[in-house]
């Protein structure tokens, strides 16, 4: 890559005019695209800032010829209305949990899939790879029933558990995939020295391994902030924000100043994790895909 | 390996306590499975037995007491609203992954070619940050039907309004039977006659600038004349005739007719009168021209029945599409650039290189994120339940959407609800052993 750009400046100077002129087509094409990529979402942004009688009834692009209508109510009622705070509250809480059991126990499964010497552990881990297909559908019916006699329908540890089984195929995938290319000799030489498996984990393991980590972690947020199905099901009064404004859906078209900025809001932490991160969580996604 | 040669050489005695060799393999069993054990736990509760619980949950009634053999699977069979979400199954596998696919192909060629690659990257990728379900509350402010409120058919009606003008009168009807439904004055008209064409449910609202009295037409001999009138009097009036107080409706295209060209067009004055000169012979008929009644623009109904489907997977394409364009990308900058060359040199054209070169390289990665769609696309349920409308929503249904309706939107269904998701299950599962058999070659 480096090495392209670095020669690009070296190449006849008509041959780079001529490719501008070809290329021409090609940035105006592309720009259309991102045009189209980015207006719906500022259609919801700008809808969220509107007041309910103009959102209602008009589309959110007449803002432009009358900016004063811009306001920032819709906003501060959302945050007094308690419904919608705590399934924010809820949604934080299931999110931390929720990302940090999964990547604790797939790391601690995908370090002895790949370094623990052990009969069948090929086995187990194929058998894990199989499991990242099962789709979320096949467990409702069973754990609904399950959870209302064991308490915890409706319940953020409920939550929790529910998305940290399902993250851990993928997790697990994941970090065996990643820690298995530490070099071997590094592992030899800590084991030489005496070090127990667990500090090998600890020290070893675990430091080398942060970029898989790190991704793995990240899309963990962004998949459990952005549930939708998960919290429908199995929560009721104590349901994350995505099911908390499922409800919103039928009156659609004369609420638009509760669903727009609650919409958008719910949309702020992920997108920010992800502008963050983002190159960790490209990263995990290629390491997950492109093998 | 070796320990199990040994103890087939020295069986132990039944009864003695286990050889030292052997307690270690158990410690060293032991120590994975200290490792493993959240996992597995997890594992074996979240998913291994609620998939055989739902495997079985199928062969049960609704309440789950009653062992019904197949039943759940003929009535999940011979219901038409699964069958609709049958057949959206097969829309959404057979267009959505090759769309998000080829398009992700097209994208991370042409970023290759520009100097703002990553910023386009990042506005590609971003949706996939978002929720579904506030990506179908985005792309339900901009399906919005209304032309004055819906984005997308508002930028439709700007393009068709270049096209075609709205018309003066949209909701007019013929007064009388002296007109005909399609406005042609049934009459058959020879020079020096008169054409009265009334029109009534005209809202004053509606009646053109500048319009007068209407004028009754005189005869003019070699030409035909005529008037086009809003033929409506408070009280009533007689249809069919011009009276005091109607007035002419002025700026309206008016078609000679002969057999059924339009010879010429003429355009009415503030009095609503009109003429066609230099008329000789007979066989004329004059018409009212359609566009005066053009309908204004309406707009798409992007969330009706009909468009439903297509309507959710366009907005599945906007999240998708950069996921696929990043992982190509990827795979496209990890082609060796001296292959490349040297087919250039060799005197491939661009396109063959891409056809011959670049494709096959690529394949690996394009399976990935085909593969990678499919089993997102089996299992999409946000997008359906945020963007369709109730009332529509059994037209857009799929089966992980039917799923999750039988048996939680308060039908309770669990019996009807396990067969779909069993089923459901055995739609995954080529994709399962495709997975499999892919990472056993990797292992």
């Amino acid at each position: 890559m480096a090495a392209a750009e670095v020669s690009q400046p070296a190449m006849r100077s008509d041959a780079t005019f001529r490719n501008r002129i070809a290329n021409a087509p090609v940035n105006f094409f592309l720009l259309l695209i991102g045009i189209a990529w980015l207006v719906p979402a500022a259609g919801l942004f700008v809808t969220s800032l509107l007041p309910p009688e103009v959102s209602n009834a008009e589309g959110w692009w007449n803002v432009f010829s009358n900016p004063s209508e811009l306001t920032f109510d819709n906003y501060s009622q959302l945050f007094d209305n308690d419904q919608i705070t705590h399934a924010l509250f809820v949604t934080a809480q299931v999110t931390i949990g929720a990302t940090v059991l999964p990547v604790l126990f797939a790391a601690l499964a995908g370090y002895a899939l790949a370094w623990i010497d052990f009969p069948g552990a090929d086995l187990v881990f194929v058998a894990i790879v199989g499991l990242m297909v099962v789709p979320i559908q096949m467990a409702l019916i069973p754990m609904f029933t399950l959870y209302n006699k064991a308490n915890l329908y409706d319940t953020v540890p409920g939550l929790i558990l529910f998305h940290t089984a399902f993250a851990l195929p993928l997790g697990i995938f994941l970090l065996r995939n990643f820690f298995i290319g530490i070099p071997k000799d590094l592992m030899e030489a800590a084991r030489i020295d005496g070090a127990s498996e667990w500090r090998l984990f600890f020290k070893v393991v675990l430091p080398l391994g942060l970029p898989a980590i790190a991704a793995l972690a990240i899309f963990q947020v962004l998949f459990v902030w952005n549930d939708f199905l998960i919290g429908f099901v199995l929560a009721q009064d104590n349901t994350p924000i995505a099911p908390t404004l499922a409800g919103q859906l039928r009156q659609f078209g004369s609420n638009l100043d509760v669903i727009a900025p609650a919409s958008f809001f719910s949309a702020v932490i992920p997108l920010t994790v992800f502008a963050l991160f983002q190159r960790y969580f490209v990263q995990g996604l290629l390491a997950g895909s492109v093998k | 390996m070796t320990s199990t040669s040994v103890r087939a050489e020295f069986p132990n005695p039944v009864g003695t306590p286990p050889a030292p060799r052997q307690r270690a393999r158990i410690r060293a069993l032991g120590l994975p499975a200290s490792f493993l054990a959240p996992a597995a736990i997890l594992l074996g509760i979240w998913l291994i037995y609620p998939m055989v619980a739902t495997v079985v949950r199928a062969f049960f009634d609704d309440r789950g007491d009653k062992f019904v053999w197949f039943e759940n699977f003929d009535r999940m069979f011979s219901d038409p609203i699964i069958h609709t979400a049958i057949k959206n199954n097969v829309i959404w596998i057979l267009v959505a992954p090759i769309a998000v696919t080829a398009f992700g192909l097209l994208l991370a060629v042409l970023t290759e070619r520009i100097v703002w690659a990553s910023a386009l990257k990042i506005v590609l990728f971003m949706p996939l940050a978002i929720s579904l379900f506030a990506v179908g509350v985005i792309w339900r402010i901009m399906y919005r039907e209304d032309t004055e409120q819906g984005a997308i058919n508002a930028s439709l009606k700007v393009v068709h309004d270049v096209f075609k003008d709205e018309g003066v009168l949209p909701d007019a009807r013929p007064s009388s039977d002296a007109v005909s439904d399609r406005f042609v004055f049934t009459k058959q008209l020879s020079a020096g006659d008169t054409a009265l064409l009334g029109l009534t449910a005209i809202s004053p609202r509606e009646v053109p600038e500048g319009s007068t009295q209407a004028v009754e037409p005189q005869s003019t001999s070699g030409a035909i004349t005529g008037v086009v009138w809003r033929d409506f009097s408070p009280g009533g009036g007689t249809p069919g005739t011009v009276e005091n107080g109607e007035l002419g409706i002025p700026g309206v295209t008016i078609n000679l007719l002969r057999g059924s060209n339009t010879i010429e067009t003429a355009t009415s004055e503030n009095d609503g009168s009109f003429e066609f000169a230099d008329i000789s012979g007979s066989g004329y008929r004059v018409q009212v021209a359609p566009k005066t009644f053009a309908q204004p623009y309406g707009g798409v109904s992007w969330l009706g029945a009909s468009l439903i489907t297509p309507s959710i997977i366009i907005a599945f394409l906007w999240t998708s599409v950069g996921f696929a364009m990043v992982i190509i990308g990827a795979g496209l900058s990890a082609i060796p650039r001296d292959v490349l060359e040297a087919a250039r040199t060799d005197g491939g054209s661009e396109l063959q290189i891409f056809r011959r070169v670049t494709i096959p390289l690529l394949m690996p990665v394009l399976t990935v994120v085909f593969v990678t769609q499919m089993i997102g696309v089996l299992k999409i349920f946000d997008l359906i339940y945020a963007i369709a409308p109730g009332s529509v929503q059994n037209h857009a249904t799929t089966l992980a959407f039917e799923m999750w309706k039988r048996s939680f939107s308060g039908q309770n269904n669990f019996g009807l609800g396990a067969a779909i998701a069993a089923f459901l299950m055995l739609l995954f599962l080529p994709f399962l052993i495709y997975q499999v058999r892919s990472q056993r070659r990797n292992l």
